[in-house]
This record gives C-alpha cells, sequence and structure tokens, in this order.
C-alpha cells in the first residue's frame, strides 16, 4: 500500500465572479517532494493556489491535506493545519516592520514540520537580517519576496504554495530563491510552487504538472517533461 | 489674557471627549472598513449607562471611575455582540449595505434608551472630589476638565502602544492593511474584527460616560456625535489615530474660540474648516491615498432600459395612481403625495449613487432649499404657486451647482463628507437666520391656491409634475450623459482615457439631482402647508438613502419602491406605536441579514443559480 500523499486535490473548480477558471484540476504533492505547477498565463495557476487556500469565493470539488478534507475551511483554519501560502504579488504588509511581518506569520511548533524562529530565517536570508526595522513598502522587489517566503515560513509549515516566486526578480535574485527552496527541501518541506521559468523549474522540482485551461493536461516527473518537446511546445510554448 | 487661556482650555477639554469618541471610529473603519453609523449610539449609550451607575455608585472618587470604566466596558461589550451578530454576515456585503445596517442599529438604540430611560434630559452628579476648580491666572476653571485635558494624550499614548508594542495590535495593522492575506498567514479576522469593535465601542462608551458630570445626558446625543466624529476622522485622515489627535486638538480651539468670534455660525465653522482641509488636503491631515475607502457603489450588471411589456409598467402605474382619488379618502391622499415626493427625492439620490457612483450624506440639503426657495417666495413676496414651484428647483440646482463644485473634485467617503458638510452649512444657516427664514420657527400658511387646494387635486399637480421629473430622470439614465456618468463610475481612468470629462458629468448630475430634489422639496412645502429646517438636517438625509438602498441600487424602479416602502412602513408604524423607530430598524436589520446583497442580488442570484443548473 502505498502511503497517501500530504496534498491531494481531485476535481477542484473556481469560478471569479461568474467566470468559470478551474474546471477540474487533479494534483498530489507526496512528502518532501517538490512539484512545479507550470503553465502559461492566465493558465490557472494562482487560481489553483488561491482555491486550494480557501481564498475564493466560490469552488468546489476534493482537496485533503496530511488526510485531512479541507475543502469546506476557511483560509486561517487551512493555514493553522500547515499550509503556507506565498502569493504572487507578495503583498508584504507594507506599513510594518520586517520584523513585525514575520510576527503576523508566527504560529506555533508543529510536529513534524521545522520550526522556524526569526533568528534561523535571517540566517537563511542574510538580507532580511539587515533591515529587521525596515518598512515592508521601503524594500525592493527581491527584498519582499525574500520576506514574503520568510513570513510564510513562520507559520510553521509542512507544505508551501509557492506562486510564481521568480515572477520580475532579477537574475541574481532567481539565483538565491532557488538556493533558499533547495534549502527549505532539504529540511523536509514539501513545496507546491507555480512557475511559467522552465530553467528555475527544473532546478528545484522534482516532478511537474502542466495547467491549461483550468485542467492538468500533463503530469509525470520534471525530466520527462524537460525531455518531451511536444508537451513542451502544446502547452508551455517555449 | 487669562480669559483666551481658559477659553483655550475649556477648547482641549472638548477636544479631549472628540478623540476618545472619534479614535473608537477611526480604528473600527481602518480595520473594517465599515462606516459605523451607530458609534454615536454607543457613545450615547455609555453616556446613558455612565449615569446609571455614578448615580448608584459616584459617591465616591472609586465608585465613579468604576462607574465610568463600567460603563465604557458595557458598551464595548455590545459593540463586540453587534459585530459577531450583524457586521460578520455583512463583511462581503456592499459597503452601502453595511451602513444601512449600523443606521438600523442606530434607529433601535435610540428607543431602547428612550424606553429604559425617558426622553426627559437627565444631569449626572459631578465627580467626587473634582467638583471644584482651580484658578488659572485668577479665572477658575473646572478641575474636571483638567484631568480630561489629560486622558487625551493618555489614551493617544495607550493605544499607540496598543498597536505598535503588542502581538494583537500588530495582527490589527497587517489585517487593516490587507485582510485576506492575513487570514492566508493563519489569523482568524472575524476574531480580531470583534475585538476591534469591543475596543473601538469601549472608547465610544467611555467618552460618553465621561460626558456625564458635564452635560445633561438625552437622546440628541448619539447624532451629534456621530457627525463631529466623522469630521475629525476626516479632517485627520481616515484610519490614523494620530490624525485624529490633531484634528480634535483643532476642532477643539475652533469651537472654543469660534463662539467668541462669530456665535451665530459655531455650527458652519467645524465643516467650513473640513472643507477647506479636504480642498487643500484631499486625505486629511495625515491620511493616504491608499487608505482612501473606494467608491461605495459596486456596479452590479448593468442597466438595461426594459423591453417588451415591462417597459409600459411605468405608464401603467402612472395611470393607476392617477385613478386613486376616485376611490381614496383624504388621508390616503395626503400619505400617497407624499410617498410620490419622496420617490423623486429618493430617485433624484439615486442619479448621483446608482449611475455615478457618488454617495451624498448631505441630499436633503436640496430638498429644504427647494422647501424655503418656495416658501420664501410665498412669505416674502406673496408669489402665486407656480412661480414658488418654478423658483424651488432653480433655487435647489444653483446650491447644487455651487455645493457640487467642490465635492465632486473627491470621491468614496470624502466626497460623502463635504456633501454632508454643505448640508449642514445650509441648514445651519437656516436655523439662525432668524430675520429672513424665521429660524427654528419655520414658515407657516404655504398653502396651495383655491384650485390646488383640495387633496386630490394636489395629489394630480404633485402626481403630474413629480412623475414628469422622474420621466425625465430616466431620460437622462438612458441618454449619453447617464452613459458617460455610468462610465465614470466603473472606471474614472478609463473613462477619461477615451475623452470623457468625468468631473464635469458629475458635477452635472449633481446639479441635476439637487434640482430634482428641490422641486421635490418644493411640492413637500405647499403639500404640508409650512417648512422647518429639520428639512435639511441629516436625519432626512439619512432617509434618503435608506430609501434608495432598500429598493436597490442597480435599477432605476428600486429607489421608488424603496420609498414607498419606506415611508409607508414608517407612516403604519408612527401610526401603531409610539416605538416606530423600533419596528423601522429592525425591519432593516431584518433584511440586510435576510438578503445580504441587497434584494436585487438576492434576486439576481436566484436567478443566474436557476439558470446555471
Amino acid at each position: 500500500m502505498t502511503v497517501p500523499p500530504l496534498l491531494s486535490v481531485r476535481g477542484l473548480q473556481a469560478w471569479y465572479g461568474r467566470a468559470h477558471i478551474l474546471t477540474g484540476v487533479d494534483l498530489a504533492v507526496g512528502r518532501g517532494e517538490v512539484v512545479a505547477l507550470m503553465g502559461r498565463n492566465g493558465a490557472g495557476k494562482t487560481t489553483t493556489m488561491k482555491a486550494i487556500m480557501g481564498l475564493l469565493d466560490r469552488r468546489s470539488g476534493a482537496v485533503a491535506f496530511d488526510g485531512r478534507d479541507v475543502s469546506a475551511l476557511p483560509p486561517h483554519r487551512i493555514a493553522r493545519l500547515g499550509l503556507g501560502y506565498v502569493p504572487e504579488d507578495r503583498r508584504v504588509f507594507t506599513d510594518l516592520t520586517v520584523e513585525e511581518n514575520l510576527e503576523v506569520g508566527r504560529q506555533p511548533p508543529r510536529d513534524g514540520a521545522p520550526h522556524w524562529t526569526p533568528e534561523r530565517l535571517y540566517a537563511l536570508f542574510p538580507n532580511l537580517a539587515e533591515m529587521r526595522g525596515r518598512r515592508g513598502g521601503r524594500m525592493s522587489g527581491g527584498e519582499q519576496q525574500m520576506l514574503t517566503l520568510a513570513r510564510t515560513l513562520m507559520g510553521n509549515p509542512s507544505l508551501l504554495l509557492l506562486d510564481e516566486p521568480s515572477e520580475g526578480l532579477a537574475p541574481r535574485i532567481v539565483q538565491q530563491m532557488a538556493d533558499a527552496l533547495r534549502a527549505l527541501k532539504a529540511e523536509g518541506l514539501s513545496i507546491l510552487v507555480s512557475e511559467q521559468n522552465l530553467a528555475f523549474a527544473a532546478a528545484v522540482a522534482d516532478r511537474a504538472s502542466v495547467i491549461e485551461k483550468g485542467q492538468i493536461r500533463f503530469e509525470g516527473p520534471m525530466r520527462t517533461l524537460l525531455e518531451d518537446e511536444t508537451v513542451r511546445r502544446a502547452y508551455l510554448a517555449v | 489674557m487669562s480669559f483666551y487661556l481658559v477659553q483655550f482650555l475649556s477648547g482641549l477639554a472638548t477636544a479631549a471627549t472628540l478623540f476618545l469618541v472619534s479614535s473608537g471610529l477611526t480604528i473600527v473603519f481602518g480595520v473594517t472598513r465599515i462606516v459605523n453609523f451607530a458609534h454615536g449610539s454607543f457613545y450615547m449609550l455609555g453616556a446613558y449607562l455612565g449615569w446609571t451607575l455614578v448615580e448608584r455608585w459616584g459617591g465616591t472618587p472609586l465608585g465613579f471611575w468604576g462607574a465610568v470604566a463600567a460603563a465604557s466596558l458595557a458598551v464595548g461589550l455590545l459593540g463586540a455582540l453587534m459585530e459577531v451578530g450583524l457586521l460578520r454576515r455583512l463583511y462581503r456585503s456592499p459597503e452601502l449595505f453595511q451602513l444601512l445596517a449600523t443606521f438600523g442599529v442606530v434607529l433601535v438604540v435610540q428607543d431602547a434608551a428612550s424606553w429604559i430611560w425617558g426622553s426627559e434630559d437627565l444631569l449626572g452628579r459631578r465627580a467626587p472630589g473634582l467638583r471644584g476648580s482651580v484658578d488659572i491666572l485668577d479665572q477658575p476653571f473646572p478641575l474636571y476638565d483638567l484631568v480630561l485635558i489629560g486622558l487625551g494624550p493618555l489614551v493617544l499614548g495607550l493605544l499607540w502602544l496598543l498597536f505598535n508594542r503588542t502581538r494583537w495590535g500588530t495582527l490589527v495593522r497587517a489585517a487593516t492593511q490587507d485582510r485576506d492575506m492575513a487570514s492566508a498567514l493563519g489569523v482568524d479576522p472575524a476574531r480580531l474584527f470583534t475585538g476591534v469593535l469591543f475596543l473601538g465601542s469601549a472608547l465610544a462608551g467611555l467618552g460618553g460616560a465621561l460626558q456625564v458630570p458635564r452635560e445633561a445626558v438625552n437622546l440628541h446625543m448619539d447624532m451629534a456625535i456621530v457627525v463631529e466624529a466623522f469630521v475629525v476622522v476626516v479632517v485627520g485622515g481616515m484610519g490614523s489615530l494620530t490624525g485624529a489627535f490633531i484634528a480634535s486638538l483643532l476642532i477643539g480651539q475652533l469651537q472654543a474660540f469660534g463662539i467668541l468670534v462669530f456665535p451665530q455660525i459655531t455650527l458652519v465653522l467645524v465643516f467650513l474648516f473640513m472643507a477647506v482641509v479636504l480642498v487643500i488636503r484631499p486625505y486629511g491631515l495625515l491620511g493616504r491615498a491608499e487608505d482612501a475607502p473606494p467608491t461605495a457603489a459596486s456596479p452590479g450588471p448593468p442597466l438595461i432600459a426594459a423591453t417588451g411589456v415591462a417597459r409600459w409598467a411605468p405608464a401603467l402605474l402612472l395611470a393607476l395612481l392617477a385613478a386613486v382619488p376616485l376611490v381614496a379618502g383624504d388621508y390616503a391622499l395626503i400619505v400617497l403625495t407624499e410617498v410620490v415626493i419622496l420617490a423623486l427625492l429618493a430617485a433624484s439620490l439615486h442619479l448621483l449613487i446608482g449611475l455615478g457612483g457618488l454617495v451624498s450624506f448631505g441630499h436633503a440639503a436640496y430638498f429644504g432649499l427647494g422647501a424655503y426657495g418656495a416658501a420664501l417666495l410665498v412669505k416674502h413676496f406673496a408669489a402665486p404657486m407656480p412661480m414658488a414651484l418654478a423658483a424651488a428647483p432653480l433655487l435647489a440646482g444653483l446650491g447644487a451647482l455651487a455645493a457640487g463644485w467642490f465635492c465632486v473634485r473627491r470621491s468614496g467617503l470624502y466626497f460623502a463628507m463635504l456633501t454632508l458638510a454643505f448640508a449642514q452649512i445650509v441648514w445651519s444657516v437656516t436655523f439662525q437666520w432668524y430675520g429672513v427664514t424665521g429660524g427654528d420657527n419655520g414658515i407657516l400658511g404655504v398653502w396651495p391656491p383655491d384650485w390646488a387646494a383640495g387633496k386630490a387635486a394636489y395629489y394630480w399637480l404633485t402626481l403630474a409634475l413629480a412623475g414628469g421629473a422622474l420621466l425625465l430622470l430616466r431620460r437622462a439614465a438612458f441618454a449619453p450623459f447617464g452613459y458617460t456618468l455610468r462610465a465614470g463610475r466603473d472606471s474614472a481612468l478609463r473613462a477619461e482615457s477615451v475623452g470623457i470629462d468625468v468631473r464635469r458629468h458629475q458635477w452635472l448630475s449633481f446639479a441635476l439631482a439637487g434640482s430634482a430634489a428641490g422641486l421635490a422639496g418644493g411640492l413637500y412645502a405647499f403639500a404640508k402647508g409650512s417648512v422647518f429646517p429639520t428639512l435639511m438636517a441629516v436625519p432626512v438625509s439619512v432617509d434618503a438613502l435608506v430609501m434608495v438602498l432598500m429598493g436597490g441600487i442597480q435599477t432605476l424602479s428600486g429607489p421608488v419602491a424603496g420609498a414607498a416602502l419606506f415611508h409607508l412602513l414608517e407612516t403604519e408604524a408612527m401610526s401603531r406605536t409610539d416605538w416606530w423607530r423600533l419596528v423601522l430598524g429592525a425591519v432593516i436589520l431584518v433584511l440586510v441579514l435576510a438578503f445580504p446583497k441587497g434584494v436585487a442580488g438576492f434576486v439576481r442570484d436566484l436567478w443566474t443559480r436557476g439558470r446555471d443548473s
């Protein structure tokens, strides 16, 4: 008998107002696994993440996390179960300092997940250590992206939902981000990362799911995706 | 010199109370984005509860301050209760609906307080140990007021510590900025909001309880303070505590010294000050653009002219209404005349809210200007009725043209507050200019001439004029003018980029709405035979708002139906019980809770669900 995955999504549908965005998404992330959710702009990557997190008004389908059905829970309950969400548009609290941003994310330690403190996070992201008292609004895009990730880690998640972490960042910062993700994986964290950047995804992910028009069109090891030019051309246009 | 110092100090004491109340309002608004009309009611409840407890325990200093603290805590609990029982169900509703809900609470609290404490003014006892006064440069100054002066900065300091040095405060500030993100990080927004409502209401209650030794407790405290607190919050910048503090100080001084310089227009002074501040600093003294509330009207589905049989509905209704005098008696005709007039008032406000996305808190000003325009002509120039009725929309339209020029320069709640400011200015001028307007006594004897004196005749006249104006308003909604107005509402930026002068259209719609309201006012004056300053006071503006919201802002017929529903309900409740406010408030609350997306939204949801399945 196989071990059930940490996150399992079956037939997930979601709407923005009356627009039907997700028409049936199936996904799974195993313990300690990094899965890349790939797809073009508008394919439904961000919507998938928000729907899993309970941030949309209307959704249907099954979402099980750590063996629990979370499809009807409000976002804060889902987060407290150990599902960490890092949004694509960063959404740092611009009025709050770096330290205060981390404080908002703080949750009690959790069995089976790495335990984070501000000091450990400052070690992982040395940039942040130098600006503890700075307000979020006065940071560069790359610094904000690091802060958003660190803030979510303060909740001691066992699974990270990471939405387009490399978007709009300088190549040097993208490299730092990839290093950070590998370090998190080494800590035992599971990650679902949405990406358009194939090189970035290839550098961090074990498996890939490719989404197009609100459904998963390909699912398999990262290496297969890299080698399968037809899938890449059909759904990623790269 | 010493006299001015004492005046300055009493300004500071006023400022302290003002700050306590408005800090609560600004905190609640900052987090929940709800414009809480009930905040003034909590202040009033704090004063009443404080009075009762001080009567019981206030013999000793400990008892007195214990009574004040207990009143404040009790009011805080009521605020938390309102969050859990009411507001929590409405966070995803249109913002105007939340406003309507808090107004329902205002009505209920009014009657509850009247039932428990009666309608007589209550004089409280003085604070033990602080009854006397100290001499400041040979001028006596009440000791109690000195304590209040110290309390203002103390509360500001404590609030600052709470928000900047505790985890709870950090979470509140985070949720204020981005509610969804905070909840995705595991913060339960509902619990946070309950806490915030507790804190905000407790501050209002504290402000009220502290007033007990200073002034009589009565049933008018709620509206008076909530309007002033809104002014402070807007002048200081929405959501800014320090801004509210500075604004309280300025307005306290303005009141203290204004009464020396212009005793007649102290009421105007505060609103004039707010208007000037908003023209110079659009988001208040310390406010920032991103904290500004969005325009309150959510557009909803596009307005489409009725087709087929439905397009004849207004004509049919008009014909039906015209036939009523054949069967109805005088009393029914009087009520129906009022309904038709109020329907015009509501429809004119809907032009601003529904089509322009501009929520006015001061629409009564133009209703009142119309009424007074007609009445003054009759009184001072013995003008015949047709001339007076023609002057009504003219005067109101000119007033709206002048006020609108300022108001449309701001949007959202700032627009609303500017309209309120102008309405209050018009009201206080009318109230205090005895020589011309008769002040409080109003103008009597504004009756229609013989040919229109019968109830049926005047009803037909009203129906013809108001019905004609309603048709014109409808025509405007579907004319290019209406389309550009709606384009400006839905996206001002995009509308401007295709060459529409959004502000100009808003200005014109403001004038048009003002003159339509003015015609309604003129008709009302002759229907009642008299005019009073209350016609242009805040409650009338609020009534008009409630009518529009009850009917729903997404359709043109909504406000007409809302006006009929509201007025019939009010008349019926008033004739049956003294507790009509309670009934009306309860009906509003039930409506809001049963249809959290509005009646129109509810029907639309049913429609889409029916079609999807």
